[in-house]
């Protein structure tokens, strides 16, 4: 269940209450998001849309503890990462998140296997049983035989699932994908959504993305508007407002 | 050590930028060594200076000679315990190209106060047997040839003629790295063929029993002797030797000077390219602090970056000139025993690591304080 009413049970995964960012850009302060409220479950998949600038990229850096609200409070598994130090943040990320990005953002110089791999280096895993997630998570998302591949030798949809497996190899509290088919033809696009919808349904995973794409967005279970930093309307099935 | 792949993967980055500047460093290192080994060339005589040894000269200049009679005079002094003499020679062997110096010496005393030479006893005896006796040093030898039973003719510069000498033996220091590109011969078969200066020395060398003695026994040989038509001026031969190599320009200070330079604009050229490598990649820095690398993890890495860039230049270029050197001592011996030192490689290799890591802290910084958000959106 989603809620933007800030009325929801603290059972939530996601609790986000009187949020507000406010960007100074001279003598003007830019409201990016205004008093907003989410509560998220466990296992949801949530959209995002709405126009450049409505606060869809800055919403989701906030659920990712990337950047820090000008009031308000966000709440994720019971730890209010609002309140958490940015040495504690980033440790918090590493645990509970799980980024995918529009262009991918792989590291050049880095093959899939180790690209997959960044993650698990900042755990106390061995050798061996770091090899074995990545290869597992290269697995879920098709690439077992593209360990070795550097970004420049793959497509950009398969750039894409290098990208997911990286997020989803340390097994994160929810993933967050910030237009992840923005940067790809229709095909690669479907391709890469199927992967993340397999992971919202068949390994549970809670996934919010942010998308300009209707055709991506129809796949998530709840789709929240976004305008002017206020969540405006909700739309399909398990929205209370 | 887990990110070391990240790392040694990001030196390959932009492989002619790293090589450049693994490059620069082994340029700056290889000169580093090199004017570490000329230091030592011109310390060699400081460095290995005895403490129990004074050498007494004439006041006015080195060039003027002592008379023969001070010798018993010095003996005398309380603390003195041996005396021995030197003539500067001067002499051409072939080409005045192949300079190498020459010293007529006291031979029954030369190498008890100099016993840090190692002289076998057959070529001491030989030496003590035959006035037209030489005794080679090892570097000397090693350079043209010389062998014991050989004949070097020599012509002389100040005391005109043809020499000629018979090789006795060949001496060696008492480090590896001693100078023995000169030559020892006897002072009496100097006074017998020399034309003039009959009668006078270069200068004396006093061996003092105790080194703590050796300001009260300077001051008491330069007393004996002032107001004698031949002052002398008496140092420790340490200060001797360091007044020597002070005639030749503030060496060490121009050595300095240059090494401080050289590894400045270093600094600031590999600063510089550190911090357009790490500006190139804000974004994929952002995105390691987006899975989790800490702050101050992506510093170390920067660092980790920049110290393996200067270490293995820095390597290459020691490594360069403990190779090359050599080489360049035999083809410049004026310049002394050329060599680097264990203690100039040490240094050498610490100071490359110091300088990459001074110079990848300012870029480090940056990376560590780069703000995620700002660096994304970016890309």
């Amino acid at each position: 269940m989603v809620r933007i009413d800030g009325k929801g049970n603290s059972a939530g995964l996601v609790r986000v209450r009187d949020l507000d960012k406010i960007y100074r850009r001279g003598n003007e302060d830019i409201h990016v998001l205004q008093g907003l409220n989410l509560d998220i479950d466990a296992g949801d998949f949530v959209a995002f849309m709405g126009p450049s600038g409505s606060g869809k990229t800055t919403l989701l850096n906030l659920l990712g503890g990337l950047d820090l609200p000008t009031s308000g409070s966000i709440t994720v598994a019971g730890d209010e990462i609002t309140r958490m130090s940015a040495g504690k943040l980033t440790s918090w990320r590493a645990r509970h998140v799980g980024f995918i990005f529009q262009l991918y953002n792989l590291i050049p110089v880095l093959n899939a296997f180790q690209n997959v791999e960044l993650p698990l280096l900042l755990t106390k895993l061995s050798r061996a049983e770091r090899k074995k997630h990545v290869e597992t998570a290269l697995a879920v998302v098709g690439l077992a035989d593209r360990m070795k591949h550097f970004p420049r030798q793959l497509s950009g949809g398969q750039e894409q699932r290098v990208a997911i497996a990286r997020a989803i190899v340390a097994d994160p509290t929810f993933l967050l994908c910030d237009e992840p088919t923005g940067d790809l033809d229709r095909k690669s696009a479907d391709e890469i959504m199927d992967i993340i919808d397999r992971l919202a349904k068949e390994h549970g995973k809670t996934v919010l993305m942010v998308s300009h794409d209707p055709r991506a967005a129809e796949r998530a279970r709840v789709v929240l508007h976004l305008d002017k930093g206020v969540l405006m309307e909700a739309a399909k099935a398990g929205v209370g407002a | 050590m887990k990110s070391f792949r990240l790392v040694w993967a990001n030196l390959h980055r932009k492989k002619i930028r790293t090589t450049l500047t693994v490059g620069s460093f082994t340029v700056a290192l290889f000169l580093f060594g090199l004017l570490a080994a000329v230091r030592i060339g011109f310390r060699g005589g400081v460095d290995a200076a005895g403490a129990d040894r004074l050498d007494v000269i004439n006041r006015v200049s080195l060039i003027l000679p002592l008379p023969f009679s001070y010798r018993d005079r010095l003996l005398r002094i309380s603390g003195v315990s041996g005396v021995t003499y030197a003539n500067w020679f001067g002499g051409v062997y072939q080409d005045e190209r192949n300079f190498f110096p020459q010293f007529a010496v006291d031979k029954d005393t030369w190498f008890d106060v100099y016993a840090d030479y190692a002289v076998s006893p057959e070529g001491r005896e030989a030496f003590l047997r035959d006035r037209q006796a030489v005794m080679v040093g090892r570097s000397l030898a090693k350079r043209f040839g010389f062998k014991v039973g050989d004949r070097i003719p020599l012509r002389g510069t100040i005391w005109a003629g043809n020499w000629e000498f018979n090789v006795a033996g060949i001496y060696d220091g008492s480090q590896p790295d001693a100078d023995t590109s000169g030559m020892f011969f006897r002072a009496d078969y100097l006074e017998e063929r020399r034309a003039f200066g009959k009668g006078t020395v270069g200068w004396y060398v006093v061996k003092i029993g105790n080194p703590d003695d050796a300001v009260r026994v300077t001051k008491a040989i330069d007393d004996l002797f002032a107001n004698s038509p031949f002052e002398t001026r008496t140092q420790t031969e340490k200060a001797f030797a360091a007044s020597f190599v002070k005639q030749m320009g503030n060496i060490e200070l121009l050595i300095m000077s240059i090494g401080a330079v050289v590894f400045f604009t270093l600094l600031l050229v590999t600063g510089n390219t550190m911090a357009i490598s790490v500006r190139e990649r804000s974004g994929e820095l952002a995105v390691l602090k987006t899975v989790g690398f800490s702050d101050v993890r992506v510093l170390r890495l920067i660092l980790a970056e920049a110290v393996l860039i200067a270490g293995q230049g820095g390597f290459i270029g020691l490594a360069l000139a403990k190779l090359v050197i050599p080489g360049l001592s035999r083809a410049l011996p004026m310049l002394g025993a050329l060599y680097v030192s264990p203690l100039t490689f040490g240094l050498g290799f610490v100071l490359a690591l110091f300088i990459g890591t001074a110079a990848g802290v300012l870029p480090a910084v940056g990376a560590m304080r780069l703000r995620v958000v700002d660096a994304l959106r970016r890309v």
